[in-house]
């Protein structure tokens, strides 16, 4: 419903600088007056981003990263393993490599980045609502010892995460942009980082 | 350990080659072979022949089936070595070429499948290594100047008193006696080879990357052409633009040929690229364009009118409607691909009048003559040699040689070369030669005290055999592969109806491993289950009180497999159902029982029991490996795998992430146990595979209640 | 181009920097241990050690191999591939056998790192590669005999 409603905003508005590509930018949040009903705000736009397949996808609750739009699970069957890098004998790098490579039918291919590797656990979001995935973002004992400066760099810097908007032939991107996302974060830390209630 | 050697046949100049048990005019035949190899060598070393001694002591058996993992380099060279009284490491097996003397003789032409191996070769080659012996005996018997009746053969040994012989060097004197027409073989009780665990001949080779198949082989100038086939069944080409194929760098030619575009280049990769290039217009107008579901909905309206009868049985099913209780299920078989791991390839050598193909040739009989046809070739120019395949389960038992016609295109349109047909794995999975697509309508009606008083099964596919050569086979329009396995049951039925509406479709269709048991073994086993439920009555027990009082090896394996399962009439215990099937395909007696638990709403299967009759066990080994492939392909079936058309008619999976193998960690654990019979041999590479799905459905509907009706169960929960 | 340490020798290949490893192994170096089974990393028939991991061949580039070290079938000679072997042997796991060289590698690769693998060790490392044959009961009790010689 909420992809409908930013398709339908971009067909009527489509001269708009302040929807990236179905992500909504800052100062689309700037008429919200109260600081904390912003932060919210602003953090279930990036709930978009968060809850989109290419990030999901690799942040399972369980050991299994998921595949595609519909997010199955992962072919061949992998594990998480002890490093969150797959097990001995197959590790993710047995199939990914630092790039996205084309299959050689021509259609689709084999998603890659240096490195490439499953969140922890700890940081695992798929069936989780915004307010536990927020407040777990927040959390240096789950987010992977991060201040929220530290979060803002990893979500607007990190090489991974950008993958999500170059995912190579044959995937949907994240929506909006990397720069996007990082301004979002930016802006709910700077507006107290407030997690939805629900 | 063995190795095998694939030159050693034709290398070696001396030696004893028989070539025995044949008509004379079998020999006559074999031109298309000796065209090729009395070429400046030795006529004797023609590959007319089964059995060849080297001076170096090896034997080499030239096996007439292919070897795709079954086995018959083993078995094969098991009965040679067995009258030869050799020793298992001088054996070596070669694949025998395309030549009518290496026909099946149960088929009349050269061919593997209907799991024929053991059973139409057992006499041929043990009289084969019969024949070998008495000559070798008759040598060494004028050597040494002694009578043949005193000498004695052990393990490659010759023996006379103080004085002993090994095979080679003998070998000369020995194919200068007289070929005995009939020799005499052992009787079972004299057995030393047959019924061993001998180590598999092509092991070795097969584990460490040795092992020859047809892609494996390369050409100076050998150009690799992939070809753009029509993406609907019945397609063809309207238009092409070939401009921007032929811009990739390797991509040196592009051919239209009656199966599509023929992209050739100087690599496979630049090939597969250039194909992606091309621009082809495709005419749908005699295309299926209807989706898998509109196919199951127009089988499932033709089976409610009954079809013709295949088999009727008392009053067949006329009593069922009246009866107290009526039990019916609709069963619904998807399409399968046979996906054997090395996709279809082959290379071809044609130069101004003859050619030379090698390729995985599952029915060098039909092969043959094809590439003949293609290339207007005397078909004694024209040589196949039959390569070691990586799996086929049916896929290259091609009756209208498509992949030999392709092949021979490819060579026709681009004239004199080298060329190397690949298939990908998309081209495998797109390009049809499926298991028929099947409904299986079946009613059962019981009286008040549960009597059966009829039991109707109505199958509904496209014939297998129909519009090929293998039509001529069908008699009054009855194709049996159809519907085999759902006639001539073991079970008094007493009433009973099988009924065959056949249907239409571009789709091509094919055997697939154990063909119409692959439904009608399912169909039957699970239907009987419900049946059985209805009346009370154990599964196990039921079948047994069921089955004709003739039918002692059915009965034998079911009894078997209760007591290695340790069955007890408990079909739940815990959080794990069990579930029994018996069926019998191909003359061998097969039954397993199935441990199953639900793990997210999927049959997780922990441990099968296996009990198999398949007369003699020439390599218990080898049946037990053969059992436990069955079931792992059987069950990655059941659960995972069918080809759907989308509406529109395009084939909806293109590769192993969407058509589902079995892998390692749902497997289970197989436990097999071969009758013991003197009962000629039968076949093991398709018998295994039919009871696996029924046992685990059967499990299935115990722990859950739940009836797999339409499979994959996977279908079920989109798993 | 590319330059590599294959099997313990440099090589050099001149072909287009997207063409896979797979290809070049077998098109241009007629290396054929190493096979093509699926071409997206779905059935490991193609599994090459690259660097000392397990690697699908089918999937890399052969600009990304470009200063590494390249690992085949017929390369593979440790103690671990030659108990993994020596077990095959005497189970006789291959059927078709297309698929077991990479059985070969991964179970090598596997039994570099855990000596003593469990049954779940086994399914872990051993799940990307497909029998069709389904030899998969004689791959795990051969991997678990291969381990048992290693200690003895």
């Amino acid at each position: 419903m909420k992809n409908l409603m930013i398709a339908a905003l971009l067909c009527a508005t489509p001269a708009m600088a302040e929807n990236v590509n179905g992500l909504r930018t800052v100062d689309e949040f700037d008429s919200i007056e109260a600081e904390g009903e912003r932060s919210v705000a602003l953090f279930e736009e990036m709930m978009v981003v968060i809850e989109h397949p290419r990030c999901s996808n690799c942040h399972p609750v369980d050991n299994s990263p998921r595949q595609g739009d519909d997010m199955r699970m992962h072919q061949p069957p992998v594990v998480r393993g002890a490093a969150d890098f797959g097990a001995p004998g197959m590790r993710c790098t047995t199939c990914h490599s630092e790039e996205n490579v084309a299959f050689e039918t021509g259609e689709g291919s084999i998603p890659g980045h240096d490195p490439w590797n499953l969140a922890p656990i700890s940081m695992g979001w798929i069936g989780k609502s915004a307010s536990e995935i927020c407040a777990q973002l927040k959390d240096p004992e789950r987010n992977g010892g991060k201040s929220l400066a530290e979060l803002h760099e990893h979500n607007a810097e990190d090489g991974l995460v950008g993958w999500g908007w170059e995912p190579g032939k044959g995937r949907t991107p994240a929506p909006g942009s990397q720069k996007v996302f990082g301004e979002l974060t930016q802006a709910w830390i700077d507006t107290g980082a407030a997690c939805p209630s629900s | 350990m063995t190795k095998m050697n694939r030159r050693g046949f034709l290398t070696s100049s001396a030696g004893l080659v028989i070539g025995l048990s044949l008509p004379i005019a079998a020999r006559a035949q074999s031109g298309a072979a000796l065209a090729f190899e009395s070429d400046g060598t030795e006529g004797t070393f023609a590959p007319n022949a089964f059995v060849r001694v080297a001076p170096d002591d090896t034997v080499t058996v030239m096996i007439k089936h292919i070897e795709f993992g079954q086995g018959p380099y083993t078995g094969l060279s098991t009965l040679v070595a067995e009258e030869l009284d050799a020793d298992w490491s001088q054996m070596r097996a070669e694949a025998a070429p395309a030549d009518a003397v290496y026909k099946n003789l149960a088929f009349g032409m050269q061919g593997t499948g209907g799991s024929t191996a053991m059973a139409n070769s057992y006499m041929q080659m043990r009289k084969a290594g019969a024949a070998a012996r008495a000559m070798l005996v008759a040598a060494a018997a004028e050597e040494w100047g002694v009578d043949g009746s005193e000498i004695t053969v052990s393990k490659g040994v010759i023996s006379h008193g103080d004085k002993t012989s090994a095979f080679g060097a003998l070998a000369e004197k020995a194919a200068q006696q007289t070929v005995p027409e009939d020799p005499t073989v052992k009787t079972a009780d004299q057995f030393v080879l047959i019924g061993q665990d001998l180590p598999k001949l092509d092991t070795v080779a097969k584990s460490n990357g040795t092992a020859t198949f047809s892609m494996d082989l390369y050409r100076d100038g050998m150009k690799t052409v992939v070809v753009a086939h029509a993406p609907k069944f019945g397609g063809a080409v309207a238009s092409f633009d070939d401009s921007a194929a032929l811009k990739v760098p390797g991509v040196e030619a592009v051919h239209q040929i009656p199966q599509g575009i023929a992209v050739y280049a100087t690599s496979t990769f630049a090939a597969i690229k250039g194909r992606n290039a091309l621009d082809i217009q495709w005419d749908d107008s005699n295309a299926e364009t209807r989706s898998t579901d509109a196919i199951f909905e127009a089988f499932s309206e033709a089976a409610a009118q009954g079809g013709q009868d295949a088999e009727m049985i008392g009053n067949g099913a006329a009593d069922i409607d009246g009866a107290a209780q009526v039990i019916e299920a609709e069963f619904r078989f998807p399409y399968l691909a046979h996906a054997p791991m090395e996709p279809l390839d082959g290379l071809i050598e044609y130069s101004e009048g003859k050619a030379e193909v090698w390729m995985g040739s599952q029915f060098p009989g039909l092969d043959h003559p094809a590439v003949a046809n293609v290339l207007s070739l005397e078909p004694a120019n024209v040589r196949v040699n039959v390569m070691l395949a990586g799996g086929s389960f049916g896929r290259r038992a091609q009756d209208t040689a498509h992949f030999a016609n392709e092949l021979a295109e490819v060579a026709k349109a681009a004239g004199p070369g080298t060329y190397k047909l690949v298939w990908t794995r998309e081209d495998d999975l797109h390009g049809g030669y499926y298991r028929p697509l099947t409904v299986h309508k079946m009613r059962a009606g019981l009286a008040e005290d549960g009597t059966l008083t009829g039991w109707e099964d109505v199958v509904v596919n496209q014939s297998i055999m129909a519009g090929g050569p293998m039509a001529q086979m069908m008699q009054d329009g009855m194709d049996p592969t159809s519907y085999e396995g759902s006639t001539k049951m073991p079970y008094d039925l007493a009433h009973a109806r099988t009924g065959w509406a056949q249907m239409e479709s571009p789709v091509s269709v094919l055997w697939w491993r154990s063909v119409g048991h692959s439904h009608t073994g399912y169909a039957t086993e699970v239907f009987l289950d419900m049946v059985l439920e209805a009346q009370g009555k154990d599964p196990v027990q039921g079948r047994l009180d069921l089955l004709k009082s003739d039918m002692t090896r059915d009965r034998g394996v079911l009894e078997k497999v209760a007591e290695m399962a340790g069955w007890d009439g408990e079909k739940v215990k815990g959080d794990k159902g069990y579930g029994v099937a018996l069926h019998e395909s191909f003359s061998t007696y097969v039954a397993q029982i199935a441990e199953v638990s639900d793990v997210d709403g999927m049959p997780k299967v922990h441990r099968v029991w296996c009990a198999v009759d398949c007369g003699v066990a020439v390599n218990p080994n080898v049946i037990r490996a053969q059992m436990e492939g069955g079931v792992g392909f059987g069950l990655g079936t059941v659960l995972f795998d069918e080809i759907t058309l989308a509406d529109g008619g395009e084939v909806q999976q293109s590769n192993f992430d969407t058509y589902r193998m079995l892998r390692i960690h749902e497997m289970p654990e197989v436990t097999v146990e071969i009758i013991q019979s003197d009962a000629d041999p039968t076949g093991v590479g398709e018998p295994g595979l039919p009871p696996i799905g029924p046992a685990v459905a059967n499990a299935w509907r115990a722990l859950t209640g739940e009836t797999g009706t339409t499979l994959p169960f996977a279908k079920k929960t989109g798993a | 181009m590319a330059t590599f340490d294959l099997n313990g020798k440099e090589v050099t290949v001149d072909v287009p920097d997207d063409t896979p490893l797979l290809w070049v192994l077998r098109d241009e170096m007629q290396m054929t241990g190493t096979k093509f089974g699926c071409g997206v990393a779905q059935c490991g028939a193609c599994t090459v050690m690259l660097n000392g991991m397990t690697r699908r061949s089918c999937v890399t580039p052969i600009s990304m191999v470009d200063g590494s070290s390249v690992t085949t079938i017929e390369g593979m000679d440790g103690p671990e591939t030659k108990a993994v072997q020596a077990a095959w042997e005497s189970l006789d796991v291959p059927q078709c056998g297309w698929c077991q060289s990479g059985q070969v590698m991964s179970a090598s690769a596997l039994l570099r790192e855990i000596p003593k693998p469990t049954d779940e060790d086994i399914d872990n490392a051993m799940a990307g590669n497909i029998c069709r044959c389904a030899t998969y009961v004689r791959i795990r009790k051969a991997i678990h005999d291969a381990a048992d010689s290693l200690e003895g």
